[in-house]
């Protein structure tokens, strides 16, 4: 029954018996002599890797995902096809991706400039040639703009239809089970819970944007792993009149783009969550699971009351959102357990938000990250208000004094005024390499401030 | 002339074929190496034990400062570098050994086994512990002009300040690298990621005690260098040289880029204090200015960085009576170092917040105050002399300045950002124009000198070595124009090698913004040479007057008889059987330049770059959080080689700017840590940092320049990086609008915090 799982590079299958599962593909690239994926960073911040990776949607349509190769482990791979900037040209006629590059100068020193063919290449493909396009990829040269506008070139190109396009055309099989020695790469929950009572020490992996970092700094993470990416029961997202549910492995971008307009607190926050390559590996799964205190996604479930799905050798068990996070990186999910799905309620009279304040703007990691929902009756009385934040507390926290202090007040200037100096007053954030913990508390009360003056004037 | 319009290696950068230091087919056997890092900012080594490591599987060697057969020091003015110390660590995360094994994995996993006893001793972790505790390197520096203390006394108003300015992390993409192998006649041959090849050659004999000779230096190009591969290339290519020595096999480093931030030095962090005199028009008497910039552990180039900074504080304005007193801190961090501006950025964004006080103060709009204290060449020609004593010669400023305020149409939106902002309680926008007054040269004299060899073969191509390095700046791409250009052939018949010490020997950094003008004097000697001995050959073959021989689009002909010409290979080919050399040398020094350190005199700069931005930005009250909407640049490259080259040098010089004033931060804990080591927590700008509207021009001078750079070009390397000090100012100029203070306090950077917190004060005021 077992054949080598293999992966293809840029249309040839490569044999993945001997890889080391924990190895990543930048690495593995390198030690093949394929040097024109670049190593800027190692961690998923810089998007010198980038590469192309295909991906069939339930839909059965087949896309070019953006991903950065230092954050995807060997044993991830089987199955999969991925396309590197070595791919690209064909002999010496340049893909226009690289050709803009070239005629537009948008290269200087060139060592970025790869990861940025690989996503302009991506973004000819799913139609997004914008600065969102590039956000994931630091250039220390040119100051951008010369690459802005190679990719609005690139976008006022007629499309021709050529070899890539063509082969996001052919039907592929659903990815299937597979093993590189100890990640295991389950196509079915059932298959993923009874590995993880086989292996109990195995540690579950979604899209390694998180412990891809770890991996790729050598450290040691697990003696295995149980990867939840091509398990088809966390891919879906059902969309039903009161509430919308995620399943734990849809990724962000998926997210951001299948449930756009539905949660105005989602439509704030995924364009700034992270940068592309990793928007399209990361999920919500993945993000509750790794139980960041300033995980951008925690604020909104609690906002909006949402539940977390979890499965387990014992069933399932849902549960609401309050009450979820314990401590510090401590949840209520047993080791043994998944989670599925998260339910987020539609947001029916409320107004919502979402807040991020960080160093930088784009692609970086937040200060304070901050989601609110207030009901108000006709008089402007606060009727159901969540103020929820990430970054100001060892977990993802609700501002429940502040919240009560609201309930039944007409919102006026004090009334916001007495809230702002509470939420002030409510949390004990630290101190850190990203910012001072008085203006994370002056964070918290100007962004519902901020919040009254944008959506409730 | 020809106008290359792409760099010379874009093809190869695209298609990810343009090879880099740890790409090369590296040779069998080859080993790598892993630091073991101290886990204090200051400490005695008491006992280094290797045992258990050396007997890890794959590990080939653990070096330690024993090891060194030659001189334990990179150190490139003092010699107070080690490779490794013997006995003290210096900074946090300082390499005490390095593990050598087959790969680097295995490199890794032995060098956490190296047992290492510390004695930790209290360290100095930042510029006032050093002034606290009087710890600095070398004795003061001093630059200073007039009477400073009565002009400070006889000036109508007064006012003093300090100012407190972050460093910058160079995030090359490319991290330092190099690998070295010692060859079978004993040569140790070195490919390094370095700006400056004959240094790490020295360094690299200096270490393993042998003649430079003995040492060869290449260097292909660099994925990024900004600076911090001039000398801090230097203790990597000494430890992998060590290797391959000791082990007689070829040995690589790459450095994780956690490793990288942490190990090397940075642009240096400034303190400044300031006591400046002035008149009710807002011109400036006098000024008393004070320097402190953090040294880190060793000397390293601190010196003339700080220098730098003395002689830039001036920026565009003259100052009658001034006296700059200079110091280096010295504090237990990573070394700090050159990065593009070398000080001079420091010492400007001091000037600008002197004449920014000074307007304040007054109430005057802050751009008419600068425009008063302009050095002015035809206008008021004894206010156009530096406190160096250096005129400002070709003093394109006072012009260009009026050209960009025309262009960016600065006064009528002056007017349109006053009235928004008394529509908008939360939200200000911010309006500034600075100038920027840059001298070229480097400040050590020696160091303006530069050599090239350029071969012709008998088939008509010809291969160009120079003595500069190409990092991405498109140096190699100026020098292919000049040499097609001299040589009158198309820069396709023309193949560029890699830097190689011994192609071109002692050759100066490629640095200063100064590569071009050094570098392309030199090739176009040699290739000047090439075509004294080619032109008699043509003449005869041509049957007239030597001077009438004209070599132009890879034909030669005469002047008079353009139609009949012969091919330059055929040229070439008689010339090598008349038995005359097709290969020559170039070299060049740059005329005219003096500069005495003790006295802080002399006349130090071939000439002056100029430039002027304007920026306009929108600030949040309620977070700090600003936006760049819009810049306008304009500046001076002379006649350009390449312009697609120095528009990207311009436009790249100013993000990496706005990089360092806005959102790159560095943060060490208390111990001394550097926590701010990996781009997740260290940020520069992002294309969603630059502004939508970024408009780029060139400078059209009307008068031709009394000095003679290349082709009439002017370096461009550093001088636009100062541009971004219009962001700094236009964040002042948007917080200020908050309140109706008279000083607007504004950190270095302008993260969201910072400018969060310059608003409650001014609110507060």
């Amino acid at each position: 029954m077992h054949t080598n799982p293999n992966f293809m590079l840029n249309g040839r299958a490569v044999d993945l018996a001997d890889a080391e599962p924990t190895q990543s593909l930048l690495r593995w690239l390198k030690s093949r002599q394929q040097h024109g994926t670049k190593e800027g960073c190692g961690d998923g911040d810089c998007g010198a890797c980038t590469v192309a990776m295909v991906e069939t949607d339930a839909d059965g349509r087949s896309h070019y995902r953006a991903v950065n190769s230092c954050l995807l482990p060997m044993g991830a791979l089987p199955g999969r096809e991925i396309v590197t900037v070595e791919g690209l040209a064909d002999g010496e006629r340049l893909h226009p991706a690289q050709r803009v590059m070239v005629d537009g100068a948008g290269s200087q020193c060139g060592y970025c400039t790869p990861g940025f063919v690989m996503s302009l290449f991506v973004g000819t493909h799913d139609g997004d040639l914008s600065d969102h396009c590039i956000e994931g990829n630091l250039c220390r040269c040119t100051g951008y703009r010369p690459i802005r506008d190679a990719a609005k070139r690139l976008a006022a190109l007629p499309i021709v239809e050529d070899r890539f396009g063509a082969a996001l055309q052919q039907p592929r099989a659903a990815l299937t089970s597979a093993r590189v020695g100890d990640f295991h790469n389950p196509g079915t929950l059932t298959e993923a819970l009874a590995l993880k009572q086989r292996h109990p020490d195995a540690i579950w992996i979604a899209g390694a944007t998180d412990l891809g970092v770890n991996l790729s700094r050598g450290q040691t993470v697990a003696p295995a792993f149980i990867a939840l990416d091509r398990i088809a029961e966390l891919q879906g997202i059902d969309i039903d009149t009161d509430a919308v549910r995620i399943g734990a492995g849809v990724s962000l971008s998926r997210i951001e783009h299948e449930l756009a307009g539905l949660f105005p607190l989602l439509d704030d926050m995924l364009p700034w969550f992270a940068a592309k390559q990793v928007k399209n590996r990361a999920t919500f799964g993945g993000s509750l699971g790794s139980a960041s205190p300033i995980g951008d996604l925690a604020p909104i479930l609690l906002a909006l009351g949402g539940s977390v799905h979890l499965a387990g050798p014992n069933g399932v068990r849902d549960l609401p959102i309050d009450g979820y996070f314990l401590d510090y990186r401590k949840t209520q999910r047993h080791a043994d357990e998944l989670i599925v799905a998260v339910t987020l309620p539609r947001p029916r009279d409320l107004v919502t938000a979402s807040y991020k304040i960080a160093k930088r703007q784009t692609d970086d990691i937040s200060i304070v990250a901050a989601s609110y929902a207030i009901r108000l009756d006709r008089d402007r009385r606060v009727l159901d208000v969540r103020l929820a934040y990430g970054g100001v507390a060892a977990i993802p926290s609700r501002a429940v004094k502040t919240e009560a202090l609201l309930i039944g007040e007409v919102l006026g200037d004090a009334l916001v005024e007495r809230a702002r100096a509470s939420l002030v007053a409510e949390f004990a954030p630290l101190s850190d390499h990203r910012a001072d913990a008085d203006y994370r508390r002056a964070l918290a009360g100007n962004l519902f401030a901020k919040f009254v003056a944008e959506k409730l004037a | 002339m020809s106008k290359p319009t792409t760099h010379e290696s874009a093809v190869g950068h695209v298609t990810g074929r343009a090879v880099y230091v740890d790409e090369q087919h590296l040779p069998q056997g080859l080993l790598s190496l892993y630091p073991v890092q101290a886990p204090h900012a200051h400490a005695r080594i008491l006992a280094i034990d290797a045992t258990t490591a050396a007997a890890m599987p794959g590990v080939v060697a653990v070096l330690t400062a024993a090891d060194i057969p030659g001189v334990n020091n990179t150190g490139p003015i003092v010699h107070d570098e080690p490779v490794m110390p013997a006995d003290l660590v210096s900074y946090h995360g300082q390499a005490v050994a390095w593990v050598v094994a087959e790969d680097e994995a295995l490199a890794m996993a032995a060098a956490t086994a190296v047992r290492v006893d510390y004695e930790p001793l209290p360290p100095i972790l930042d510029v006032h512990a050093a002034l606290a505790t009087n710890t600095f390197h070398l004795p003061p520096a001093k630059v200073a002009r007039g009477e400073v203390g009565a002009g400070l006394a006889n000036a109508p108003h007064r006012l003093h300040g300090e100012l407190m300015i972050g460093g910058q992390d160079h995030f090359y993409l490319e991290t330092q690298a190099c690998w070295a192998q010692v060859d079978g006649e004993g040569i140790v041959q070195v490919t390094s990621s370095t700006q400056h090849p004959s240094e790490t050659q020295h360094m690299v004999a200096h270490v393993l005690g042998i003649a430079s000779n003995r040492v060869v230096c290449r260097c292909l190009r660099m994925g990024g260098g900004f600076g911090g591969k001039e000398t801090q290339a230097n203790p990597f290519a000494a430890a992998v040289a060590l290797a391959a020595w000791k082990t007689g096999r070829p040995a690589r480093v790459k450095l994780h880029r956690a490793l990288d931030m942490q190990l090397t030095g940075k642009r240096h962090p400034f303190y400044a204090r300031f006591e400046v005199g002035f008149d009710d028009a807002g011109l400036i008497h006098a000024a008393r200015i004070e320097l402190v910039a953090d040294g880190g552990w060793s000397v390293d180039l601190s010196p003339p960085v700080l220098m730098r900074a003395m002689v830039h504080v001036d920026n565009a304005y003259f100052i009658p009576h001034i006296e700059v007193i200079g110091r280096i801190a010295k504090t237990n961090l990573a070394s700090n170092t050159a990065f593009r501006g070398f000080g001079g950025p420091q010492g400007m964004v001091v000037g600008e917040e002197i004449v920014d006080r000074v307007a304040r103060f007054l109430g005057l709009p802050v751009d008419q105050v600068r425009e008063r204290n302009f050095y002015r060449e035809s206008e008021t020609p004894d206010r156009n002399q530096t406190h160096y004593g250096q005129p400002v010669v070709d003093n394109e400023l006072p012009t260009l300045w009026a050209q960009l305020r025309a262009r960016s149409d600065y006064d009528a939106r002056r007017r349109d950002i006053d009235a928004f902002n008394r529509l908008h309680a939360q939200k200000k926008r911010g309006l500034a124009i600075t100038p920027v007054k840059f001298g070229i040269s480097f400040n050590k004299t020696e160091y303006n000198q530069a050599g090239a060899l350029v071969h012709v073969y008998t088939d008509g191509s010809v291969q160009l070595n120079h003595g500069g390095t190409e990092m991405g700046q498109g140096l190699h791409t100026k020098m292919l124009a000049v040499a097609a250009r001299t040589l009158g052939v198309s820069a396709a018949r023309i193949r560029i090698m890699p830097t190689s010490t011994d192609k071109v020997p002692n050759t100066s950094a490629t640095a200063a913004s100064s590569g071009s003008d050094l570098n392309g004097h030199a090739v176009k000697a040699a290739c000047e040479t090439l075509i004294a001995r080619m032109v008699p050959v043509a003449a005869a073959s041509l049957g007239g007057d030597a001077g009438e021989v004209r070599f132009e689009h890879d034909r030669v002909f005469l002047c008079d008889r353009p139609d009949t010409s012969l091919a330059f290979e055929d040229v070439v080919r008689a010339t090598y059987n008349a038995r005359i050399s097709l290969s020559a040398t170039g070299y060049y020094r740059t005329p005219g330049l003096s500069w005495d350190p003790k006295l802080g005199r002399g006349h130090p700069f071939y000439y002056y770059a100029f430039g002027a931005a304007v920026c306009e930005v929108e600030v949040c009250g309620l977070t700090g959080v600003q936006r760049l909407l819009r810049a306008d640049l304009l500046h001076d490259v002379g006649d350009s080689i390449a312009e697609l080259i120095d528009r990207g040098q311009i436009e790249g010089g100013f993000v990496q700017g706005l990089g360092w004033l806005t959102s790159e931060e560095l943060r060490w804990n208390a111990q001394g840590r550097l926590l701010t080591d990996a781009p997740s927590t260290y940020k520069i700008p992002t294309v969603g940092d630059v502004p939508e509207d970024f408009r780029v021009d060139l400078y059209r001078r009307a008068k031709s320049p009394s000095t003679n750079v290349i082709f009439h070009s002017k370096g461009v390397g550093e001088p636009p990086f100062m541009l971004a000090i219009a962001a700094r100012e236009a964040i002042r100029d948007a917080v200020a609008a908050f309140g109706d203070a008279r000083v607007v306090e504004l950190a270095a950077p302008s993260t969201p915090e910072a400018i969060y917190n310059a608003i409650v004060k001014v609110r507060g005021a």
